[in-house]
């Protein structure tokens, strides 16, 4: 990349951050509002649900985070195959520092061990990028914003589960999906959306738990078994009565993804991963130019 | 809606129930993980906490024109003060809390015993809430805790909430849980034939 290509493309990470922290994407913006919608008029639903939609139009009419805690920065890059992948990741990791700068980003990365705060967002393991080549000439850039609320009530189950009585199959799946949106209750900042991930390893398992978080909310799963798993789970869930943080109603999720991934004989996971209503994830198509082209959600 | 003024009585505590929905205008001091731990270790405040409110946030500030300034202020979760609220209610004589998520026996308990209640805020809303909040008072600790960590003296008004743990040991939280946990047996046991 020359010169002008490496600061064009610099400007669209640090575009594609803003619009992911500040703006809800449409299919998210819908649920949230047929959730609304569906809520008794004057109850505590609908109180939170009110407030959440003003949040929304606020942060996008500022141009400031939709929450403060603007969470784990995950990109997930397709590049052209040609370029170098370390130039591109030296990029988006620029993007972060320039961002946080803005205030677009919290300085929200701190070291483990002595707890202090790098003040960039940039460090071991921030941001995360999922770097992949690919044959076309231009860039797919997707970013995902989770805050920490709802990270720590992701819940990954070895079957069977003597608890919950899951054994290993979708009926034992389910029940692990039931069980992680009531231990969640409302301290995921409900409502919710679950991404599953059926096999794989302790690691895999969740990493293709967020990767669910890609698809849009009103798609179809393309396997059929899967696509009913998703139905059932999501129609049961809003049967518990959890609501809009957890202070009772008729939408705890707004949606249940779940992708299967091949195991060892010997195990059988089910990882589940909680994504907040303040659901920040945004991608674009960026030439290789580094001009952004269209936005992916 | 219920609207409520600080210095918060314990009469006006006392009659609040769980499920109100109400609008806080008045002071209200931040306060999280540090400010707790040392509030808990015995140190006093600067300033005058009877009949007020602690709120578990760690707000974004601006300095602009020598003022302060919020520029995002949602809750933090609550349940990590766990260990240190009860004493802390009792010491420095507060009526609300606000946070998120709820909070345990421990402080439920001593809600019902000193007179305070739990004020959900909405998650998330950092924007809302950051509008509610008319004028930034002060902040003690901002060299020793940083700035989300510190606490910051805020004048609000109509800061939305509902209270989800009252001054008569009823908890929203609990009863959601058990009630939505009957639901999930149910379905548990369904699933099972």
């Amino acid at each position: 990349m020359n010169t002008t290509q490496q600061k064009k493309l610099l400007e669209a990470f640090i575009e594609i951050i803003r619009k992911t922290s500040a703006e809800l994407p449409k299919d998210v913006l819908e649920a949230v509002q047929r959730g609304h919608r569906a809520e008794e008029k004057g109850s505590r639903a609908d109180y939170a649900l009110g407030i959440i939609e003003n949040n929304i139009g606020l942060a996008k009419a500022k141009s400031q985070p939709l929450c403060q805690d603007t969470g784990s920065i995950l990109f997930y890059i397709h590049y052209p195959r040609k370029l170098d992948h370390s130039e591109i990741a030296k990029l988006a990791r620029k993007g972060v520092i320039a961002a946080t700068k803005k205030g677009y980003l919290r300085q929200n990365s701190v070291d483990s061990i002595t707890g202090k705060n790098s003040g960039t967002n940039v460090g071991p393991g921030s941001p995360t990028l999922h770097l992949e080549p690919w044959a076309k000439d231009h860039f797919e850039i997707r970013l995902m914003l989770k805050g920490g609320g709802c990270e720590n009530v992701g819940i990954q189950y070895s079957l069977p589960e003597g608890r919950i009585g899951a054994g290993r199959d979708l009926a034992g799946v389910k029940k692990c999906i039931l069980d992680a949106a009531f231990q969640a209750q409302g301290k995921g900042c409900g409502p919710g959306i679950l991404g599953v991930a059926i096999g794989g390893d302790r690691a895999t398992g969740y990493l293709g738990s967020k990767e669910q978080f890609l698809r849009k909310l009103g798609d179809r799963n393309p396997d059929p078994l899967l696509a009913k798993l998703e139905d059932e789970a999501l129609a049961d869930a809003n049967q518990l009565g959890i609501g809009p943080m957890g202070f009772g109603g008729k939408t705890t999720l707004m949606g249940v993804k779940v992708g299967a991934l091949n195991r060892l004989p010997a195990s059988y996971f089910v990882s589940v991963s909680y994504m907040c209503w303040a659901f920040r994830r945004q991608g674009a198509v960026v030439t290789s130019k580094g001009e952004i082209k269209k936005w992916l959600y | 809606m219920i609207q409520l003024n600080t210095p918060l009585t314990e009469e006006s505590v006392r009659s609040l129930k769980v499920g109100d929905m109400v609008e806080l205008s008045g002071i209200i001091f931040t306060g999280r993980d540090a400010v707790h731990k040392w509030l808990y270790d015995g140190n006093t405040p600067p300033m005058d906490f009877r009949g007020g409110v602690i709120y578990h946030c760690g707000p974004v500030m601006l300095k602009k024109g020598g003022r302060w300034i919020s520029t995002a202020a949602g809750p933090t979760t609550s349940i990590r003060e766990e260990p240190y609220q009860a004493a802390i209610i009792e010491r420095l004589g507060l009526r609300a809390i606000i946070g998120k998520g709820g909070m345990g026996e421990k402080t439920r308990q001593a809600c019902q015993k000193l007179g305070c209640v739990y004020l959900h805020a909405i998650g998330g809303a950092a924007q809302v809430l950051a509008e509610a909040i008319q004028e930034v008072q002060g902040v003690f600790g901002y060299e020793e805790f940083g700035s989300p960590e510190a606490i910051w003296q805020l004048k609000v008004e109509r800061f939305p909430a509902v209270v989800t743990m009252d001054a008569h040991g009823n908890s929203l939280h609990k009863e959601i849980e058990s009630a939505s946990g009957r639901k999930l047996a149910e379905f548990q046991a369904q699933a099972r034939k």
